[in-house]
């Protein structure tokens, strides 16, 4: 990553913590509904990969966890906030929620519930990219816990056998909601699971952005040079419970100590601060624009926006007009 | 007019969208290089190659989702699920992708895959290969369900399915690939919605779909001979949308309804019909709608008891003579 762009780079994750934060509250006002999955300790992962990539050209795929995969996409965060907020400006017109943002224009492809389901999905439109000929390629973030679904093993398989463009990056943040990892899965290590489908793969520290931004690149190249699927995997660790309604009681305080000790946006501050980059006050201003701009602007956007007319419930259940189902125009 | 049969009316459908538009791709379990388990797919890997005729893994979900995947981006998959009874383990993908995509992305999205299986009970093929589904796609907002009951319909559903921006699933049925009937010779898109008169009658309405119309129109012949009765026979070869309009126009004239399925009768096709008679057309009737399904059990493997779990044109028959009391 070339120098000028790590302040930037840190003022995406700072600003993605804080709009994380600001959604908890939010949920605890009542303000957001239904399911809410943060993304704070994580954030390197998904900046870190996504700022390798070329966003708006390459196509992105996620989880329920999936406000910053979608901002860093170049979804506006106005628009996500305000479909937390369920409104008809927001990104899925308040259709969706936060497991279900979506933002097409700028190829980001959505959220979805499903553990696993986005495995093949990924696949399918890295099949897309394929026929249609380009150099774009597919990046589908997911957790650690999704890897036991069958799901990935069938698209592993397939990406395999047809040299897709593919890039799966596992966010591995050691916990499939309670669950720990060596409780839920024979191999902790994920990148040796893929190694059976012959794909390469690699693991990273996902707390250090400098080195998952390196990592991607590798990872890629590899995919963009047309020689298949490539598997990464993060070690990352989520501060909060897994979503609002987890109690967040079944980890140690030696653990999560240790984790919020090597935290993402504290590393590159002070990386940046040694070298001379970034003062102590230039990032409390940095911080301070955040909060004012989550507050004055994104905030704001979502509480005056409309929500979506009741009488509108059957709009996009099926294509509108569609003349195939007439039998064409004849 | 061509008298070809079921299954080359399939690969006539295939091979003209493949044509078409080179978006247009079939994959499935043995459809490339075998040209599929019942020939819907014969020659079309050798005259458009590997990458448009897919033979796939037996991963049903697994390709099922990567269809999808493949047609947000313009792709338009025509999936083959080998049986309907393995379309089980693609539930996932098209209920929880593919029917809910385009809304919960307030409208950004679509999946326009089609996928034919088929479905139905052949001969003695036993528990786990009998099963009739179409009863549980037809519950799920946000797909299109059709299902042919002659070549002509198979051939004109599946290019219409194709073209049609909307998920479609067709309801095959195993014993009818080698059914014969006439083709139009020009090409021809069949409606995704409504439903056809397949014999006017005025006395009573014979409602089936897929194999079950054959069924209906026995049973009306038998009827017409024996005791005078004119039954009308409505395929309703879209079960979702259901044809209201159709259903109440025709319950409207004969003022009866008998409903036909091959499936058990537990929250299927009859007791949706039944539902919307009731909704449309309660004060019209001169008697109560009536349902012949199959018995509510597994389907068994011996001959005899197979037979006696399923209904037939004589159960159709019986089910009128008891409602006009002949
Ligand atoms: C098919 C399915 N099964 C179960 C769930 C409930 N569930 C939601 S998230 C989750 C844990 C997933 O963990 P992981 O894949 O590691 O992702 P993380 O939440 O840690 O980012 C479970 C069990 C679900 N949404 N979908
Ligand atoms: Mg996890």
């Amino acid at each position: 990553m070339k120098n000028a762009d790590k302040k930037r780079v840190l003022r995406e994750m700072l600003f993605a913590r804080r709009f994380e934060e600001r959604c908890y509250e939010a949920y605890v006002e009542r303000k957001i509904g239904g399911f809410l999955h943060l993304y704070p300790g994580e954030e390197a992962c998904a900046i870190g990969v996504l700022e390798a990539a070329k966003v708006g050209h390459d196509y992105v795929i996620t989880s329920y966890r999936d406000h910053i995969h979608a901002i860093k996409s170049g979804a506006d965060p106005k628009k996500v906030m305000a479909e937390l907020y369920a409104r008809e400006t927001g990104v899925s017109k308040g259709r969706g929620g936060s497991m279900h943002i979506f933002d097409i224009a700028n190829r980001f492809m959505g959220g979805y519930a499903l553990v696993g389901g986005p495995f093949p999905l990924a696949a399918g439109i890295a099949k897309g990219i394929q026929m249609q000929g380009g150099d774009e390629i597919c990046i589908c973030f997911l957790g650690d816990a999704a890897n036991n679904q069958g799901t990935f093993h069938e698209s592993l398989n397939m990406a395999k056998i047809w040299n897709l463009p593919v890039l799966y990056v596992c966010e591995n943040n050691l916990y499939g909601i309670g669950t720990r990892i060596d409780r839920s899965t024979a191999v902790i290590d994920q990148y040796k699971r893929v190694s059976g489908y012959n794909i390469p793969s690699a693991q990273e520290d996902g707390q250090d952005v400098d080195l998952v931004y390196k990592a991607a690149n590798k990872a890629i190249r590899h995919v963009r040079a047309g020689k298949g699927p490539y598997f990464l995997e993060l070690m990352t660790y989520r501060y909060r419970g897994h979503s609002m309604s987890d109690s967040n009681a079944y980890r140690a305080k030696t653990e999560e100590r240790m984790w919020s000790g090597r935290d993402p946006v504290i590393m590159l501050r002070d990386r940046l601060i040694e070298a001379g980059q970034l003062t102590h006050d230039e990032f409390k201003e940095m911080d301070t624009e955040i909060l004012d701009e989550i507050e004055d602007e994104i905030i704001r956007y979502a509480a005056e926006s409309p929500e979506p007319p009741a009488s509108e419930v059957g709009r996009y259940v099926l294509a509108e007009n569609d003349p195939w189902v007439k039998g064409g125009v004849q | 007019m061509a008298d070809i049969m079921m299954w080359e009316a399939l690969v006539r459908a295939h091979d003209e969208e493949m044509a078409n538009d080179p978006m247009v791709i079939a994959m499935g379990e043995d459809i490339g290089v075998v040209g599929g388990t019942y020939k819907a797919t014969l020659g079309l890997y050798d005259k458009y190659g590997e990458q448009r005729v897919i033979d796939t893994p037996i991963s049903e979900n697994g390709y099922t989702g990567l269809g999808i995947g493949a047609s947000f981006l313009g792709v338009r998959p025509i999936i083959e699920i080998m049986s309907v009874n393995f379309a089980w383990l693609a539930m996932d993908q098209i209920f929880n992708t593919a029917a809910k995509v385009r809304y919960m992305s307030g409208g950004q999205l679509e999946a326009p895959v089609v996928i034919r299986s088929p479905g139905g009970t052949a001969h003695q093929l036993g528990s786990q290969h009998s099963a009739r589904m179409e009863k549980v796609f037809m519950g799920v907002a946000g797909l299109r369900v059709v299902t042919p009951s002659s070549p002509r319909q198979a051939y004109g559903l599946l290019k219409s399915a194709v073209r049609c921006n909307d998920p479609v699933f067709i309801n095959e049925h195993e014993l009818m690939y080698n059914m014969k009937g006439d083709v139009p010779a020009e090409e021809y898109f069949h409606p995704l919605e409504g439903s056809e008169i397949a014999r006017e009658g005025r006395d009573v309405t014979l409602f089936g779909y897929n194999i079950s119309v054959h069924w209906c129109l026995k049973a009306a012949g038998l009827l017409s001979k024996h005791h005078g009765i004119e039954a009308e026979v409505i395929d309703l070869f879209a079960l979702s949308p259901l044809d209201r309009e159709g259903i109440r126009n025709s319950v409207n004239k004969t003022h009866r309804a008998v409903i036909v399925e091959e499936a058990e009768p537990a929250v299927g096709v009859a007791a949706e019909v039944m539902a919307i008679i009731n909704e449309e057309c309660f004060f019209e009737l001169d008697a109560a709608p009536v349902r012949v399904s199959a018995l509510n059990v597994p389907i068994p493997y011996n001959h005899a008891m197979e037979k006696a779990a399923l209904p037939d044109e004589n159960d159709v028959v019986d089910a009128v003579r008891k409602m006009f009391g002949v």
